[in-house]
């Protein structure tokens, strides 16, 4: 098989530097276990199955990591990434607070809650994780365009990315993003593209270019093996931040599903090499009900997910034919948890409640979790007793439209303390 | 009825490096039985033992994925391009 991978690794001529990807030792095939060298490639030649990276793990020890650097790289050991990743131009994500959310906790009668806030990185959301890991990707495979078809919050990080390393980026976007996303991604001066469809068509769109331009790196799409890696650095985070110790169930949003699916193999990963102590916890995913092709699916049983056609306010999870759907289902099946859906209405109430109890404001996709989180625990599904975190992955500022018409000032009062106390804001 | 089908990279080893190629029938299941016969084999990557289109495999009928559409059953009018593309993870039917 080799003669193939090679006839088809991207920019022709290019050798890759030794220790290109780290400890990283080749590209497995999640579905039939088929191994190929590390390179361009995301498809199984054997059976079409998605690829996903495997490696020799060296012994790593705790004051090792807490040594490295405030961002993701202090997890370069167990990334498809070089030694030296930290001395090329990138966003430096990652290492973004865990907030303990008593407050909400109490509104939502749970005894320990904690929101790991990931809208706190470079541009906003936990893409840049991602982004990070497919940049170094691909600049060790020595594409020269950064690329990827996105539903908001991957444009920003990819354009942002692209614009720190000095290469060109093309994004590509469903025509009726949020307008936020829009401006947060063009400003970085890449090209961005709308196109007229929504995410699936887009990505579609995205998966024949990328058959076309050999040097292009589509960071969702051929270099995806590599990006979908940098969502374990949200494990990591969670437990290095809970003193190296996992929560006992945590609760992430859904869209094409590779962050929840990575955030347990991070968390796996962490017991195997005996950072962690090994102990049960449980995965839940969360979407809006306009698109809950993996929430349908786990509730009529099935193992395989039917697409839709999205239609919800929270578009960065408007995907109706999720990549990573039937791992999603896996893993919540493996660990005990399950997957809901909430109304537009509940996501709009989870943005307020989350930005009124904890002072974080959440973008759309931080809605979906938190009234999740609350549906979940109305239903009796997550113990109220156990210690549990969710995922804010995204900023408010970018889905503004969300929340207006909902809030706004109280009063509009002249330029006097008479008025001011007339208007009974004392 | 021709129909013209873009193949992906990873299929192009059977079409001797061509992105797209012409086929015919009136339905999905038609073209591809077409397909195979100028291209021995390569409907076998695209079907299951079962002969139902594999998990990971997206097919698009213009600009419809075939799974909203009737599957192999999906008409395939005279000009209609056939796009044939790896699903980028999991996949889904
Ligand atoms: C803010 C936000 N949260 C969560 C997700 C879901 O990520 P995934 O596609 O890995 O499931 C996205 C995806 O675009 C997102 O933008």
């Amino acid at each position: 098989m080799t003669t193939t991978y090679a006839d088809s690794t991207t920019p022709g001529t290019h050798t890759i530097r030794p220790g290109a990807f780290g400890n990283a030792t080749e590209l497995r095939c999640r579905e039939c276990g088929a191994t190929s060298p590390l390179g361009a490639h995301y498809a199984c030649f054997e059976c079409f199955g998605p690829l996903e990276v495997g490696y020799d793990f060296p012994q790593v020890t705790r004051e090792q990591i807490a040594a490295g650097p405030h961002n993701i790289w202090r997890y370069r050991e167990l990334l498809p990434v070089p030694a030296d990743v930290a001395s090329f131009p990138n966003t430096e994500p990652g290492l973004t607070r865990l907030v303990r959310a008593d407050r909400l906790a109490a509104d939502l009668d749970l005894a320990r809650l904690w929101v790991k806030d990931d809208s706190g990185n470079p541009t906003h959301s936990f893409k840049d994780r991602v982004v990070a890991v497919a940049l170094t990707a691909a600049r060790e495979l020595g594409f020269q365009v950064l690329a990827c078809p996105s539903t908001g919050n991957l444009a920003n990080a990819v354009a942002a990315a692209a614009a720190r390393a000095g290469i060109r980026s093309v994004v590509m976007v469903p025509h009726n993003l949020e307008q936020q996303k829009i401006l947060t991604t063009a400003v970085y001066g890449g090209t961005l593209v709308a196109v007229e469809g929504n995410y699936d068509d887009v990505n579609r769109l995205a998966s024949e270019i990328a058959g076309e331009e050999e040097t292009w790196a589509f960071v969702n799409v051929n270099v995806r093996p590599y990006y979908a890696e940098g969502s374990k650095t949200l494990g990591y985070e969670i437990a290095e931040q809970l003193g190296w110790r996992l929560p006992e169930q945590i609760v992430v949003p859904i869209a094409s599903g590779a962050q929840l699916v990575k955030i347990d193999k991070g968390i796996r990963e962490l017991v195997e090499l005996g950072l962690v102590e090994d102990a049960p916890y449980r995965i839940y995913g969360a979407q809006a009900t306009g698109c809950s092709p993996v929430s349908a699916a786990f509730h009529a049983g099935n193992d395989v997910v039917a697409p839709v056609k999205p239609d919800t306010l929270a578009k960065s999870l408007a995907i109706g034919n999720p990549a990573d759907g039937p791992y999603v289902l896996d893993v919540v099946r493996r660990t005990g948890g399950s997957v809901e859906d909430v109304s537009d209405e509940e996501v709009v109430d989870g943005i307020a409640r989350l930005a009124r109890t904890e002072g974080i404001f959440g973008e759309t996709a931080g809605g979906v979790t938190v009234a999740t989180l609350a549906k979940l625990v109305r239903s009796g599904k997550l113990d109220p007793a156990a210690e549990t975190v969710i995922i804010n992955s995204g900023d408010g500022l970018k889905t503004l439209d969300a929340i207006a018409g909902r809030v706004g000032p109280k009063a509009t009062i002249r330029p006097t303390y008479e008025a001011f106390t007339e208007a009974g804001l004392a | 009825m021709s129909v013209k089908v873009r193949i992906p990279t990873i299929l192009r080893t059977y079409t001797d490096g061509s992105s797209e190629v012409k086929a015919d029938g009136g339905t999905l299941a038609e073209v591809l039985a077409s397909l195979d016969a100028n291209y021995p084999g390569i409907r076998a990557r695209l079907l299951d033992d079962s002969g139902k289109l594999r998990r990971f495999v997206n097919v698009y009928v213009g600009e419809e994925d075939v799974r909203f559409a009737g599957g192999l059953d999906t008409p395939t009018p005279e000009g209609t391009q056939v796009s044939v593309i790896p699903a980028v993870a999991g996949g889904a039917r």
